[in-house]
């Protein structure tokens, strides 16, 4: 088989006859296209990048066992998330440091959460620095590596997938089997509460004019 | 056209990127952010925001696990050519 760099995946049809086949390229192109966004949803639900890793690690290897069975009801790319999603949240439930199964289910709180709304929104927003340093982009990365880590895992993963993997609505929708309302509900409080803590953060580094 | 005030705005700032919304009210944010200047940094803001989330560092798999999935997928194969 060729390599996919830069061109994407083949269509489904062939990434699912060449797995049948056995054809390793083809497998080593999806694990190395879908993990890197598989580990991220994993931590959505678990607590430890060990348990990420675990939990990505047991999804090919249902994948390899199902391929033979799938039936394209769905994209391979939503099956494999679909098998990801359901064994992170087992695992996530097992995890006595995991919080309780209620929290999966609740939307998070108010938009105010995260510094939103202190002062006025609109009176006053500033024009946000273009990071252009690498010093302040690393800073931002870590800071946008730890709002992550403080949304409810529903808004997590939804943003996850959509802004930080770059998955269509439809995708995450497919993937998570929510209505597209209730996507973009998850998707906008997530952002929402992203960007108040962008903002403190900006405004704790601001430069003296 | 519907008429936006500020939050009601906020509120619908994903729709909008999304263009999830119908024609009066997407009229009505156009005219709300072409005269409200805050509202124009907000979404501005906003989509800076969704810029930096795609801007994660990539991860990948450690060696040993992906080496454990290629023999696994390999084996696989044996078993059921």
């Amino acid at each position: 088989m060729g390599s996919f760099e830069g061109g994407g995946l083949p269509p489904d049809d062939i990434v699912v006859g060449a797995l049948r086949a056995g054809d390793e390229a083809m497998f080593a192109a999806l694990l190395d296209t879908w993990s890197r966004g598989m580990l991220r949803v994993a931590r959505s639900y678990v607590s430890t990048d060990h348990s990420a890793e675990e939990v990505v690690q047991d999804t090919w290897l249902a994948v390899i066992d199902g391929i033979d069975a799938f039936e394209a009801r769905a994209s391979v790319k939503t099956w494999v998330f679909r098998i990801l999603v359901n064994t992170a949240k087992k695992r996530g439930v097992r995890e006595s440091r995991t919080l309780p199964w209620s929290t999966f289910e609740r939307d998070g709180g108010p938009f105010t959460e995260f510094g939103e709304g202190r002062g006025g929104r609109f009176d006053g927003v500033a024009a946000w620095p273009t990071p252009e340093g690498e010093a302040l982009a690393a800073e931002v990365r870590v800071l946008i590596a730890e709002a992550l880590g403080r949304l409810p895992p529903r808004q997590r993963v939804v943003i996850t997938l959509r802004d930080v993997e770059g998955c269509s609505s439809d995708e995450v929708c497919e993937i998570l089997e929510i209505s597209a309302a209730n996507q973009r509900v998850l998707l906008h409080r997530a952002r929402t509460a992203v960007r108040g803590w962008l903002a403190d953060y900006y405004e704790s580094v601001k430069q003296p004019e | 056209m519907k008429r936006f005030t500020c939050d009601e705005l906020a509120e619908h700032l994903t729709a909008y990127l999304e263009d999830a919304l119908d024609q009066p009210s997407r009229d009505g944010m156009r005219a709300h952010l072409s005269c409200c200047e805050g509202c124009g940094r907000y979404l501005e803001q906003f989509r800076a925001t969704i810029k930096v989330l795609g801007d994660q560092p990539p991860e990948k798999l450690s060696a040993p696990v992906r080496d454990r999935l290629m023999s696994a997928f390999r084996e696989r194969h044996h078993r059921h050519p």
